[in-house]
Parts: C-alpha cells; sequence; structure tokens
C-alpha cells in the first residue's frame, strides 16, 4: 500500500470526512433556516419583536392571504408570543436554580446512602420521561385541579371579557417546565460538587466550620461556575419545548399582564416553540411560512448563543481542573 | 526481641464528637431541612408521574388497543387501537439509530484519536453542542425545507407543489439529529479516559491507528457506546414535535406505491408520542383513555430504556448489556 494513503491516512480521512459532512449539514441548517426567514424581518425590521396587534389574528391573514387593513401580509409583531417564552422560561428557571441547589446539595451530602440509591435513577427517570407525558399529565391532572381549586369564580369573571382562565395557564406551563429542566441542573451540579476536592472541604471542617457553611462557603462556591453553566443549559431546553408547553399554556397568545396580580398566573399564554408547532401545517411557502421560520430563527440562534454562554461560563472551573 | 518503643493502645485515639446538626445555628438547619425537604419532594413527585401514568393506563388497559389500527372518527368504540402506532415508533427508532449510531462512533473516534486539524475538531465539536442544543422543533422544520425540493425529494411521496417531506424516512433521518450528540458524547467521554497504555501496548505490537480504534479500544468501551446510544433510543421514542412535523398528520400507517417496505418508508404513518397528542385534549381525537394507554406504554419503553442505561453504566455487564454486545463495529475474526 502506499504511504500516501495507507490504512490510518484512509482511516483518518473517512472518520474526519463524516465529521464534515455533519459539520455542513449544521452550517446548512442554519444558514436555510436564516435565509427563510430573512423576508419577514426585512419587512418588519426591529418591530418584529415589538408589541402591536393580535398575534392570532396577524397569523391567520398571513395564511388566508388577506392582509390586515393598512399592513402588508408580512405585518408580524411578535412581542405576546416572546412574552410568554420569557416569563414561562425565566420562571421555570429561576426555580429550578434553587430547587437544583438544594437537591444536589442533598443527594451529595446529606442523604442516606439508601436514599441516595434511590435519587440518582429518579433524576434519570425525570430526564427520560417524554416531554408529551409531561403535557398529557398537565392537562389531564393538573390543569382541571387548578381550575377547581385554585381559580375563583370571582377571579374568572374578572377578566372574562379579556381571556378565560382554564387551568391551562402561565403557572401549570412554568411548573412542569421546572420539572422537566430539573434533571440537567441537578446532574451538573451534583457533579460538580462530588468534584470538589476533599482537602479543601476537610480544611473547612478542620477551621471548626459546620458541614452547611462548608458546602455554602467552599463547595457550591467552588462550583458557581457549573451551575451557571447547567442553568444557561436549561434554559435552552427551555425555550425550546414546544409539545409540553403547546399542550398545557392554554395555546392562546395571550400577553399574560403582571399588572393583573395573582391572576396573571392563570392567564393562558403561547410561547415560541409552540406557536411553531401549531402553525407549521407543513407548508414552507408563502408569508405564514416566513414568519414561522423566522420564529425559529430565533429560537435557534438564542440557543446557539446560550450554549457559547454555557461554554464560557464554565471556564473559570478549567482552573480547578475539574470542568 | 521487644521493641523499645510500645505502640499505644487503640482506644487512646480521641475522636471528636460527631458534629450534630442540632448544635447548628438556625439559619443552617433551616437550609438543612430544606434540602431534605426537596430531596423527598423530587422522589414523591416522581413516584407521583410514574403511579398516575401507571393507574390511568392500566385501569384503560386492554390487548385490543394494542393490535388494531387507529381509525379517525370521534366515536371511542371504533376509534381502534394503536398498532400503528407502535410499529411507527419502532420504525423511526431504527431508522434514527441506524443512522446515529455508526456516524456518532465514527465522528467521536475522529474528535478523539486523529482531531486535526485542531481548530476543525473545535468546530465539530461545537457544532454538535448547537444540535444538542437546538429545539427539536427547530431541526423539524429544517427537515421541511432540505427534503421538499430537488433531488432528496425521493425520500418522501409527492405532492401538488413538489415534494411533503413527510414520511418515515424523512422523520427518522432527523431524529437521528437528536440521538447523534449523545452517541458521540458517551462514546468521546469513554475514549478519552482509556488509559494510554492500552494504545501503546497496540503500537508496540505494530497495528495501525485505524486497527487499534477498531480492535483495541472500541470493544473495550462497548458499554459506554451501547449507553449512549440507549440514551439516543429514549430522545428519539419522546420526541414529538419532529413526528408531528415530518410525519404527517395519519393515525395509520399509510404506505406509497407497491413496494412493500420502501412504500411504506417513504409513506406517512405515526408514533406513540403523536398518538397520545392526537389524542389528548390539544389534539384532534380527545380520548383520554386512548391517550393513558399509550402513553402508559411509553412510559414502561422509557422506564425500561432507563434500568438499560443504568444497567450498562454501572459496570456490572449482566444479561441486557450482553445483548448489546451484539453491537460490534466490525465482524469478529477467531
Amino acid at each position: 500500500m502506499s504511504a500516501r494513503f495507507s490504512g490510518d491516512r484512509r482511516a483518518e480521512f473517512l472518520l474526519g470526512a463524516s465529521a464534515v459532512v455533519v459539520l455542513a449539514l449544521i452550517g446548512l441548517m442554519v444558514v436555510t433556516i436564516l435565509i427563510k426567514a430573512w423576508p419577514s424581518f426585512s419587512y418588519n425590521g426591529l418591530k418584529w419583536f415589538g408589541p402591536g396587534g393580535n398575534v392570532e389574528e396577524q397569523l391567520r391573514a398571513q395564511r388566508d392571504g388577506s392582509p390586515i387593513p393598512g399592513h402588508g401580509l408580512f405585518y408580524f409583531r411578535a412581542w405576546p408570543l416572546i412574552w410568554g417564552t420569557i416569563v414561562t422560561t425565566a420562571g421555570a428557571v429561576a426555580i429550578a436554580l434553587v430547587v437544583s441547589v438544594l437537591a444536589s446539595v442533598f443527594i451529595t451530602e446529606f442523604a442516606p446512602a439508601l436514599v441516595r440509591r434511590v435519587l440518582d435513577p429518579v433524576i434519570r427517570l425525570l430526564a427520560a420521561v417524554p416531554s408529551v407525558i409531561y403535557g398529557l399529565i398537565g392537562i389531564l391532572a393538573i390543569a382541571p385541579w387548578v381550575e377547581r381549586h385554585l381559580i375563583s369564580n370571582a377571579r374568572k369573571q374578572s377578566v372574562i371579557y379579556v381571556v378565560q382562565l382554564s387551568g391551562a395557564d402561565l403557572m401549570t406551563a412554568t411548573l412542569i417546565l421546572t420539572l422537566m429542566i430539573l434533571p440537567i441542573m441537578v446532574a451538573i451540579t451534583a457533579n460538580t460538587l462530588d468534584a470538589v476536592p476533599v482537602s479543601w472541604r476537610e480544611g473547612s471542617a478542620a477551621l471548626g466550620v459546620n458541614r452547611w457553611r462548608t458546602i455554602w462557603r467552599v463547595s457550591l462556591r467552588m462550583a458557581w461556575p457549573a451551575i451557571a453553566a447547567a442553568t444557561v443549559l436549561a434554559t435552552a431546553r427551555a425555550l425550546g419545548e414546544a409539545i409540553m408547553v403547546a399542550m398545557v399554556s392554554g395555546s392562546h397568545a395571550f400577553a399574560a399582564n403582571p399588572l393583573d396580580g395573582l391572576t396573571f398566573l392563570y392567564e393562558p399564554v403561547q410561547p415560541l416553540a409552540a406557536t411553531i408547532l401549531r402553525e407549521s401545517g407543513g407548508n414552507t411557502v408563502g408569508p405564514l411560512a416566513h414568519t414561522i421560520y423566522a420564529i425559529a430563527a430565533v429560537l435557534i440562534v438564542s440557543a446557539t448563543l446560550l450554549s457559547l454562554a454555557g461554554w464560557a461560563a464554565k471556564q473559570p472551573l478549567k482552573r480547578y481542573g475539574v470542568a | 526481641m521487644a521493641s523499645a518503643v510500645a505502640a499505644p493502645p487503640p482506644d487512646a485515639v480521641l475522636r471528636p464528637p460527631r458534629e450534630r446538626v442540632s448544635s447548628w445555628p438556625l439559619a443552617d438547619r433551616l437550609a438543612y431541612g430544606l434540602c431534605w425537604l426537596v430531596g423527598v419532594g423530587l422522589c414523591l413527585v416522581t413516584a407521583w408521574i410514574v403511579l398516575y401514568m401507571f393507574l390511568k393506563g392500566l385501569s384503560h388497559f386492554s390487548f385490543e388497543l394494542f393490535v388494531e389500527s387507529p381509525a379517525p372518527t370521534i366515536s371511542q368504540s371504533t376509534s381502534g387501537g394503536f398498532k400503528d402506532a407502535l410499529i411507527g415508533t419502532f420504525i423511526v427508532t431504527a431508522i434514527g439509530i441506524a443512522i446515529a449510531a455508526p456516524l456518532g462512533v465514527a465522528i467521536a473516534a475522529w474528535l478523539s484519536e486523529f482531531g486535526r486539524p485542531s481548530w476543525l475538531a473545535r468546530i465539530v465539536e461545537s457544532a454538535l453542542e448547537t444540535v444538542a442544543g437546538a429545539p427539536s422543533i427547530v431541526l423539524a422544520l429544517f427537515g421541511l425545507l432540505l427534503f421538499s425540493p430537488g433531488f432528496l425529494s425521493f425520500l418522501s411521496q409527492s405532492a401538488p407543489r413538489g415534494a411533503l417531506a413527510e414520511s418515515f424516512l424523512v422523520a427518522g433521518i432527523v431524529l437521528s439529529a437528536l440521538a447523534l450528540p449523545l452517541v458521540v458524547g458517551a462514546t468521546r467521554e469513554a475514549l478519552v479516559q482509556l488509559p494510554p497504555r492500552l494504545r501503546e501496548a497496540s503500537f508496540a505490537l505494530g497495528k495501525t491507528k485505524a486497527t487499534t480504534i477498531t480492535k483495541v479500544l472500541l470493544p473495550s468501551i462497548r458499554p459506554s457506546v451501547a449507553s449512549g446510544i440507549v440514551l439516543g433510543m429514549g430522545r428519539i421514542i419522546g420526541d414529538t414535535a419532529i413526528i408531528v412535523i415530518l410525519l404527517g398528520g395519519t393515525l395509520r400507517t399509510e404506505p406509497v406505491g407497491n413496494t412493500p417496505v420502501l412504500g411504506t418508508l417513504r409513506g406517512l404513518g405515526s408514533t406513540l408520542t403523536q398518538y397520545v397528542y392526537y389524542n389528548s385534549p390539544a389534539g384532534e381525537g380527545n380520548s383520554h383513555e386512548k391517550a393513558y394507554v399509550a402513553a402508559f406504554v411509553l412510559m414502561m419503553i422509557v422506564v425500561l430504556l432507563n434500568a438499560l442505561v443504568t444497567r450498562l453504566t454501572s459496570g456490572k455487564r449482566g444479561l441486557l448489556a450482553r445483548a448489546f454486545e451484539l453491537l460490534r463495529f466490525e465482524p469478529a475474526k477467531a
């Protein structure tokens, strides 16, 4: 066999080629989605992200091909959808952050061996449950319960002319989303807490610091880059969750208003990913398709930025040789 | 001869008293209590989810559901079972894994054993991370674009305005993107953790790098590769967004043409996840009992796969792990 194309060279070439093909496909994905999204962005400009009118009407007008009076066919203001995404994601991530830190401290420090042996598979199972099952539980078990026990009739009447409160709402969606992103965060945080050098904790304990303070001051302080990275990854997952959110959030493109007080929690929302699911009837032409791809572009760009941020957040850990 | 210095009696070691939580300040005790609360709460919530699904699923359980094809009617008694969905799940998973497993192992081997030029390796890594973080619904939309026009349209059936880009093949190919990062991750992690002496010993025997990879490295990390694949299967089985968009809205398997296998693969169908979605209040079918049973079956599959991963990663290579040993990357030679 010639030295120029020996077995090793060929193997490297073949394996490398498969990697490059996948790379090219991924690049193609980002580029085509951006190209397909461009007409919607170029018509609306930065106002695409702003408020203005009823999103559902705008989408319907684009599907029917009959523009809203006074506007072009591409007219689209995504703010209610973006707001829904922000509120559900931020709420879920905030709750999950607290719960996951406590849970990982529990798993790595306090849990008796038996409980730990139960919790590890429990976390893995929670991560593996398909989102459609979470959605089914949410819509068939939790939403009716919320409607029956938490939403009073007076509350329903107070907003009846604007929106119907059905239990499939902001709060239900956020809570289930929390449950869905929790496993990732717990897994990463617990992993890092396990990797904290024993000598550091022993040093702290030798100074007479109790176990909780040691965790708080030494372990968690060292692990915070990993916790930040986990939070960012979880945010990306929460952003992109379509099925569960489409089933549970009420699917009504309504910008829930925090000024409504507690009613805010019971108002329906419709985040971006769920909108794609509802509106994409397999069509790749026409204004509606461009709008849908514009939403997809927003999602993939923010997901990519988030994974970059997660990478950046993890960098300080390299100092400790843990990452 | 007795030594000059006698060993101290073992009792003389003074151990400090075990630290008691009750001696902590109030704030610390509160935090400790919260940790327990969250830990136990997580167990309870998971137990509730699993029990709820099992009870609801079992209470509506009937074997007819497994052998009947679904029919698109509102009436509960005639809308059939989910035989087609079950078969669809298997088809889609098989296609996805058939693509993701070899490709993922190849990429992982290249990243860990070659990885030249290093800038390219880094770009490939971050691209894979992008896919891992990309919402599956965005992947589905990309599939729609990629497979509808031109030369890839033979994979799905044609419609008046070009191909529909909806078929088992298309869905399976796009679903493989979900499993790919997991396979690459598991394989690469295991390759990196292999002790260098394995490679050195193989090189010392005069083996080429290619032979070392296929004969030494990959066989010794088979459990890790298998667990990556099983995790990928879990993601494929559990995905709904790609199925809803790329497998058409039909519940029945609808083959195209008369070619037996290819016709089915190019045709439309459904999977368990889509069946659940269709029969949930969010879908058109809206028959809760059937959704519960299908979700129960889905849950059983997930729990089994999960147990498989636990088995594979715990290092003990039990019966299930041995089943996966069939998964060789090279025909065995005596």
